[in-house]
Protein backbone atom coordinates (compact mmCIF):
# COMPACT_ATOMS: atom_id res chain seq x y z
CA UNK A 1 0.00 0.00 0.00
CA UNK A 2 2.36 2.76 1.08
CA UNK A 3 4.80 1.92 -1.69
CA UNK A 4 2.27 2.70 -4.41
CA UNK A 5 1.76 6.05 -6.00
CA UNK A 6 -1.25 7.53 -4.18
CA UNK A 7 -2.37 9.66 -7.11
CA UNK A 8 -2.51 6.72 -9.48
CA UNK A 9 -3.93 4.35 -6.92
CA UNK A 10 -6.61 6.49 -5.31
CA UNK A 11 -8.99 3.53 -4.78
CA UNK A 12 -6.21 1.62 -3.01
CA UNK A 13 -5.37 4.65 -0.87
CA UNK A 14 -9.05 4.98 0.11
CA UNK A 15 -9.15 1.29 0.93
CA UNK A 16 -5.99 1.53 3.04
CA UNK A 17 -7.21 4.60 4.92
CA UNK A 18 -10.61 3.02 5.64
CA UNK A 19 -8.88 -0.07 6.99
CA UNK A 20 -7.41 1.93 9.86
CA UNK A 21 -10.24 4.42 10.46
CA UNK A 22 -13.73 3.05 11.13
CA UNK A 23 -15.23 6.53 10.70
CA UNK A 24 -14.33 6.68 7.02
CA UNK A 25 -16.95 5.58 4.48
CA UNK A 26 -16.88 2.10 2.99
CA UNK A 27 -14.39 2.15 0.12
CA UNK A 28 -15.87 2.13 -3.38
CA UNK A 29 -16.19 -1.29 -4.96
CA UNK A 30 -16.36 -3.25 -1.71
CA UNK A 31 -19.49 -5.29 -2.38
CA UNK A 32 -20.93 -8.69 -1.48
CA UNK A 33 -21.66 -11.48 -3.99
CA UNK A 34 -25.05 -9.96 -4.89
CA UNK A 35 -23.53 -6.55 -5.50
CA UNK A 36 -24.80 -5.01 -2.27
CA UNK A 37 -22.53 -2.89 -0.13
CA UNK A 38 -20.51 -5.00 2.27
CA UNK A 39 -20.26 -2.80 5.36
CA UNK A 40 -20.18 -5.63 7.88
CA UNK A 41 -17.85 -7.80 5.82
CA UNK A 42 -15.42 -4.93 5.56
CA UNK A 43 -15.66 -4.37 9.33
CA UNK A 44 -14.61 -8.00 9.90
CA UNK A 45 -11.69 -7.57 7.55
CA UNK A 46 -10.67 -4.30 9.18
CA UNK A 47 -10.77 -5.95 12.59
CA UNK A 48 -8.58 -8.82 11.40
CA UNK A 49 -6.01 -6.43 9.98
CA UNK A 50 -5.86 -4.46 13.22
CA UNK A 51 -5.62 -7.54 15.43
CA UNK A 52 -2.89 -9.08 13.28
CA UNK A 53 -0.85 -5.88 13.40
CA UNK A 54 -1.22 -5.72 17.19
CA UNK A 55 -0.17 -9.37 17.39
CA UNK A 56 2.87 -8.58 15.25
CA UNK A 57 3.91 -5.76 17.55
CA UNK A 58 3.44 -8.03 20.57
CA UNK A 59 5.72 -10.60 18.90
CA UNK A 60 8.39 -8.01 18.16
CA UNK A 61 8.20 -6.24 21.55
CA UNK A 62 7.52 -8.99 24.13
CA UNK A 63 9.52 -7.24 26.88
CA UNK A 64 7.61 -3.98 26.41
CA UNK A 65 4.35 -5.94 26.52
CA UNK A 66 5.36 -7.66 29.75
CA UNK A 67 6.37 -4.35 31.33
CA UNK A 68 3.05 -2.60 30.68
CA UNK A 69 0.76 -5.64 30.66
CA UNK A 70 -1.01 -7.17 27.64
CA UNK A 71 -4.23 -5.11 27.90
CA UNK A 72 -2.41 -1.80 28.05
CA UNK A 73 0.01 -2.92 25.34
CA UNK A 74 -2.74 -3.88 22.92
CA UNK A 75 -4.53 -0.55 23.33
CA UNK A 76 -1.26 1.33 22.93
CA UNK A 77 -0.36 -0.72 19.85
CA UNK A 78 -3.74 0.16 18.33
CA UNK A 79 -2.92 3.87 18.68
CA UNK A 80 0.54 3.32 17.19
CA UNK A 81 -0.61 1.35 14.16
CA UNK A 82 -3.06 4.04 13.12
CA UNK A 83 -0.25 6.60 13.32
CA UNK A 84 2.31 4.39 11.63
CA UNK A 85 0.96 1.50 9.57
CA UNK A 86 3.55 -0.94 8.19
CA UNK A 87 5.76 0.45 5.43
CA UNK A 88 6.84 -3.02 4.33
CA UNK A 89 4.88 -6.15 3.50
CA UNK A 90 7.45 -8.07 5.56
CA UNK A 91 5.90 -8.15 9.00
CA UNK A 92 9.12 -8.73 10.94
CA UNK A 93 10.30 -5.33 9.72
CA UNK A 94 7.37 -3.54 11.38
CA UNK A 95 7.77 -1.21 14.34
CA UNK A 96 10.93 0.75 13.51
CA UNK A 97 9.19 3.89 14.79
CA UNK A 98 7.65 2.25 17.86
CA UNK A 99 10.41 3.41 20.25
CA UNK A 100 10.04 7.03 19.09
CA UNK A 101 6.28 6.67 19.53
CA UNK A 102 6.81 5.50 23.12
CA UNK A 103 9.00 8.55 23.76
CA UNK A 104 6.10 10.84 22.95
CA UNK A 105 3.16 8.68 24.13
CA UNK A 106 2.09 10.51 27.28
CA UNK A 107 0.50 7.56 29.15
CA UNK A 108 3.89 5.82 29.43
CA UNK A 109 5.88 8.93 30.39
CA UNK A 110 6.30 7.44 33.89
CA UNK A 111 8.32 4.60 32.35
CA UNK A 112 11.11 6.62 30.72
CA UNK A 113 13.21 3.50 29.99
CA UNK A 114 10.42 1.87 27.97
CA UNK A 115 11.43 3.40 24.62
CA UNK A 116 15.01 2.16 25.01
CA UNK A 117 13.75 -1.32 25.83
CA UNK A 118 11.79 -1.12 22.57
CA UNK A 119 14.95 0.02 20.75
CA UNK A 120 16.76 -3.05 22.08
CA UNK A 121 13.93 -5.34 21.01
CA UNK A 122 13.78 -3.85 17.50
CA UNK A 123 17.59 -4.10 17.23
CA UNK A 124 17.40 -7.71 18.42
CA UNK A 125 15.12 -8.63 15.52
CA UNK A 126 17.15 -6.58 13.01
CA UNK A 127 20.25 -8.46 14.08
CA UNK A 128 18.42 -11.79 13.92
CA UNK A 129 17.49 -11.18 10.28
CA UNK A 130 20.74 -9.54 9.15
CA UNK A 131 23.04 -11.14 6.61
CA UNK A 132 25.25 -13.99 7.82
CA UNK A 133 28.86 -12.79 7.77
CA UNK A 134 31.97 -14.20 9.42
CA UNK A 135 33.10 -11.83 12.16
CA UNK A 136 36.63 -10.43 12.11
CA UNK A 137 39.00 -13.06 13.50
CA UNK A 138 41.51 -12.13 16.20
CA UNK A 139 44.22 -13.52 13.91
CA UNK A 140 43.44 -10.89 11.25
CA UNK A 141 44.23 -8.21 13.81
CA UNK A 142 47.19 -10.16 15.17
CA UNK A 143 49.11 -10.21 11.90
CA UNK A 144 49.18 -6.42 11.61
CA UNK A 145 52.53 -4.91 12.46
CA UNK A 146 52.39 -2.94 15.75
CA UNK A 147 53.43 0.31 14.07
CA UNK A 148 50.47 0.04 11.65
CA UNK A 149 47.81 -0.76 14.23
CA UNK A 150 46.91 2.86 14.88
CA UNK A 151 45.79 3.37 11.29
CA UNK A 152 43.57 0.31 11.08
CA UNK A 153 39.94 0.92 10.14
CA UNK A 154 37.12 -1.59 10.52
CA UNK A 155 34.14 -2.70 8.47
CA UNK A 156 31.00 -2.94 10.64
CA UNK A 157 29.35 -6.34 10.81
CA UNK A 158 25.81 -6.19 9.36
CA UNK A 159 24.42 -7.91 12.47
CA UNK A 160 25.72 -5.44 15.05
CA UNK A 161 23.73 -2.71 16.78
CA UNK A 162 24.49 -0.39 19.70
CA UNK A 163 21.72 1.05 21.86
CA UNK A 164 22.83 3.71 24.35
CA UNK A 165 20.44 4.43 27.18
CA UNK A 166 20.24 6.94 30.00
CA UNK A 167 18.45 4.18 31.92
CA UNK A 168 19.15 0.58 32.86
CA UNK A 169 17.41 -0.50 29.66
CA UNK A 170 19.63 -3.52 29.01
CA UNK A 171 19.05 -5.01 32.47
CA UNK A 172 15.33 -4.34 32.20
CA UNK A 173 15.20 -5.83 28.69
CA UNK A 174 17.10 -8.96 29.72
CA UNK A 175 15.12 -9.51 32.91
CA UNK A 176 11.83 -9.05 31.11
CA UNK A 177 12.78 -11.34 28.23
CA UNK A 178 13.97 -14.03 30.64
CA UNK A 179 10.97 -13.70 32.97
CA UNK A 180 13.19 -12.61 35.86
CA UNK A 181 12.06 -10.16 38.55
CA UNK A 182 13.00 -6.51 38.11
CA UNK A 183 13.40 -5.64 41.78
CA UNK A 184 17.20 -5.46 41.96
CA UNK A 185 17.51 -3.20 38.92
CA UNK A 186 18.11 0.50 39.47
CA UNK A 187 16.40 2.04 36.45
CA UNK A 188 18.34 5.32 36.57
CA UNK A 189 21.76 3.69 36.09
CA UNK A 190 22.74 4.40 32.45
CA UNK A 191 23.52 1.35 30.33
CA UNK A 192 24.80 0.85 26.80
CA UNK A 193 23.76 -2.30 25.02
CA UNK A 194 25.54 -4.20 22.25
CA UNK A 195 23.48 -6.58 20.13
CA UNK A 196 25.34 -8.88 17.74
CA UNK A 197 24.98 -12.22 16.04
CA UNK A 198 28.43 -13.71 15.40
CA UNK A 199 26.90 -17.11 14.54
CA UNK A 200 23.24 -18.09 14.77
CA UNK A 201 22.42 -16.80 18.23
CA UNK A 202 21.68 -13.16 18.95
CA UNK A 203 23.83 -11.95 21.84
CA UNK A 204 23.11 -8.95 24.05
CA UNK A 205 25.85 -7.42 26.19
CA UNK A 206 26.00 -4.51 28.59
CA UNK A 207 29.02 -2.44 27.60
CA UNK A 208 31.51 -0.97 30.09
CA UNK A 209 31.84 2.85 30.17
CA UNK A 210 33.25 4.26 26.94
CA UNK A 211 32.99 1.10 24.86
CA UNK A 212 29.87 2.27 23.03
CA UNK A 213 31.55 5.52 22.03
CA UNK A 214 34.69 3.62 20.98
CA UNK A 215 32.70 1.20 18.78
CA UNK A 216 30.58 3.98 17.30
CA UNK A 217 33.71 5.92 16.36
CA UNK A 218 35.15 2.82 14.67
CA UNK A 219 31.82 2.11 12.94
CA UNK A 220 31.80 5.60 11.46
CA UNK A 221 35.26 4.97 9.99
CA UNK A 222 37.61 6.36 12.62
CA UNK A 223 41.02 4.69 12.92
CA UNK A 224 41.86 2.51 15.91
CA UNK A 225 44.17 5.18 17.38
CA UNK A 226 41.67 7.94 16.63
CA UNK A 227 38.75 6.11 18.23
CA UNK A 228 40.84 5.20 21.28
CA UNK A 229 41.97 8.81 21.69
CA UNK A 230 38.45 10.23 21.40
CA UNK A 231 37.18 7.71 23.93
CA UNK A 232 39.95 8.20 26.50
CA UNK A 233 39.36 11.94 26.42
CA UNK A 234 35.72 11.40 27.45
CA UNK A 235 36.22 8.32 29.63
CA UNK A 236 39.61 8.45 31.38
CA UNK A 237 39.10 4.99 32.91
CA UNK A 238 38.34 3.41 29.53
CA UNK A 239 39.60 -0.19 29.38
CA UNK A 240 40.91 -0.49 25.81
CA UNK A 241 42.03 -4.14 25.89
CA UNK A 242 38.65 -5.21 27.30
CA UNK A 243 36.82 -3.26 24.60
CA UNK A 244 38.92 -4.75 21.78
CA UNK A 245 38.43 -8.18 23.30
CA UNK A 246 34.66 -7.64 23.50
CA UNK A 247 34.39 -6.43 19.91
CA UNK A 248 36.25 -9.50 18.65
CA UNK A 249 34.25 -11.87 20.81
CA UNK A 250 30.87 -10.29 20.01
CA UNK A 251 31.54 -9.81 16.30
CA UNK A 252 31.06 -6.04 15.97
CA UNK A 253 33.20 -5.94 12.84
CA UNK A 254 33.64 -8.20 9.84
CA UNK A 255 36.95 -6.97 8.40
CA UNK A 256 39.78 -4.53 8.96
CA UNK A 257 41.64 -2.40 6.47
CA UNK A 258 45.17 -3.60 7.09
CA UNK A 259 44.74 -7.32 6.57
CA UNK A 260 46.18 -8.37 3.23
CA UNK A 261 42.88 -9.44 1.72
CA UNK A 262 41.01 -6.28 2.68
CA UNK A 263 42.64 -3.33 0.99
CA UNK A 264 39.59 -1.38 -0.18
CA UNK A 265 39.60 1.01 2.75
CA UNK A 266 43.25 1.96 2.74
CA UNK A 267 43.50 5.62 1.88
CA UNK B 1 47.63 11.99 12.24
CA UNK B 2 46.93 15.47 13.46
CA UNK B 3 45.20 14.35 16.66
CA UNK B 4 47.13 14.70 19.87
CA UNK B 5 48.08 11.18 20.66
CA UNK B 6 46.89 10.21 24.09
CA UNK B 7 47.30 6.62 23.04
CA UNK B 8 50.87 5.75 22.11
CA UNK B 9 51.57 3.17 19.44
CA UNK B 10 53.08 0.84 21.98
CA UNK B 11 50.08 1.19 24.30
CA UNK B 12 47.84 0.36 21.36
CA UNK B 13 49.93 -2.64 20.39
CA UNK B 14 49.89 -3.83 23.98
CA UNK B 15 46.12 -3.45 24.19
CA UNK B 16 45.61 -5.40 20.97
CA UNK B 17 48.00 -8.12 22.11
CA UNK B 18 46.17 -8.41 25.43
CA UNK B 19 42.83 -8.46 23.68
CA UNK B 20 43.90 -11.10 21.21
CA UNK B 21 45.34 -13.40 23.83
CA UNK B 22 42.06 -13.01 25.72
CA UNK B 23 40.04 -13.37 22.54
CA UNK B 24 41.90 -16.51 21.57
CA UNK B 25 40.90 -18.00 24.85
CA UNK B 26 37.29 -16.93 24.38
CA UNK B 27 37.32 -18.11 20.78
CA UNK B 28 38.41 -21.54 21.90
CA UNK B 29 35.51 -21.81 24.32
CA UNK B 30 33.29 -20.52 21.51
CA UNK B 31 34.77 -23.18 19.30
CA UNK B 32 33.73 -25.85 21.75
CA UNK B 33 30.21 -24.54 22.08
CA UNK B 34 30.00 -23.93 18.34
CA UNK B 35 29.50 -27.68 18.06
CA UNK B 36 25.79 -27.49 18.77
CA UNK B 37 22.62 -29.14 17.55
CA UNK B 38 18.97 -28.24 17.32
CA UNK B 39 17.09 -30.04 20.07
CA UNK B 40 13.32 -30.44 19.79
CA UNK B 41 10.89 -30.76 22.65
CA UNK B 42 13.00 -29.36 25.49
CA UNK B 43 12.33 -25.62 25.40
CA UNK B 44 10.01 -23.92 27.88
CA UNK B 45 7.09 -21.96 26.41
CA UNK B 46 8.38 -18.84 24.71
CA UNK B 47 12.00 -19.87 25.14
CA UNK B 48 12.61 -21.73 21.89
CA UNK B 49 15.39 -20.47 19.66
CA UNK B 50 13.10 -19.95 16.71
CA UNK B 51 12.30 -16.31 17.37
CA UNK B 52 12.18 -14.83 13.92
CA UNK B 53 9.30 -12.47 14.63
CA UNK B 54 5.89 -12.08 13.00
CA UNK B 55 5.26 -13.14 9.44
CA UNK B 56 7.75 -15.97 9.59
CA UNK B 57 7.05 -19.67 9.78
CA UNK B 58 8.29 -19.72 13.34
CA UNK B 59 6.41 -16.60 14.32
CA UNK B 60 8.04 -15.65 17.58
CA UNK B 61 7.72 -18.25 20.24
CA UNK B 62 6.56 -21.66 21.28
CA UNK B 63 3.25 -21.64 23.15
CA UNK B 64 3.65 -24.54 25.59
CA UNK B 65 6.46 -26.03 27.65
CA UNK B 66 8.48 -28.73 25.86
CA UNK B 67 6.64 -28.06 22.60
CA UNK B 68 7.54 -30.91 20.27
CA UNK B 69 8.08 -28.87 17.13
CA UNK B 70 10.07 -26.08 18.81
CA UNK B 71 13.83 -26.35 19.16
CA UNK B 72 16.62 -24.97 21.26
CA UNK B 73 20.33 -24.92 20.48
CA UNK B 74 22.21 -27.26 22.81
CA UNK B 75 25.75 -28.64 22.96
CA UNK B 76 26.31 -31.27 20.32
CA UNK B 77 25.66 -34.78 21.55
CA UNK B 78 23.61 -33.76 24.57
CA UNK B 79 20.14 -33.46 23.02
CA UNK B 80 18.93 -37.06 23.01
CA UNK B 81 20.25 -37.64 26.50
CA UNK B 82 18.30 -34.69 27.81
CA UNK B 83 15.29 -35.60 29.92
CA UNK B 84 12.75 -33.00 30.95
CA UNK B 85 9.55 -33.15 33.03
CA UNK B 86 7.29 -36.18 32.78
CA UNK B 87 9.78 -38.60 31.24
CA UNK B 88 10.07 -36.55 28.04
CA UNK B 89 13.32 -36.72 26.09
CA UNK B 90 14.91 -34.29 23.66
CA UNK B 91 14.93 -35.21 19.98
CA UNK B 92 16.94 -34.20 16.92
CA UNK B 93 13.73 -34.41 14.85
CA UNK B 94 10.45 -32.52 15.45
CA UNK B 95 8.07 -34.43 17.73
CA UNK B 96 4.26 -34.84 17.66
CA UNK B 97 3.90 -34.38 21.42
CA UNK B 98 3.06 -31.20 23.33
CA UNK B 99 1.74 -29.23 20.40
CA UNK B 100 -0.31 -26.15 21.25
CA UNK B 101 -4.09 -26.62 20.94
Amino acid sequence: MPRNDPARDAPQADFAAALLDPDLPLPKGVVGPAGKSAQRRFAVYRNNVTVSLIDSLADIFPAVQRLVGPDFFRNMARVYLTEEPPASAVMFEYGSGFAAFLDRFEPVSKLPYLADVARLERAWLDVFHSTDVEPLSPEALGVIAPENLGDVRFTPHPAARIVRSRYAAVSIFSASREYRPLDRIRPLDPEDGLITRPDFEVQVRTLPPGAAQFFEALITGETLAGAATITVERHPGFDLPAAISAMLEAGVFSACSCSQAQTEQIT
Amino acid sequence: MSQKTLISASALAGAVAMAISGATFLASTDGASAATEKCYGVAMAGKNDCAAGPGTTCAGTSKVDYQGNAWKTVDAGTCTTMSVDGGRMGSLEPLDRDLPA
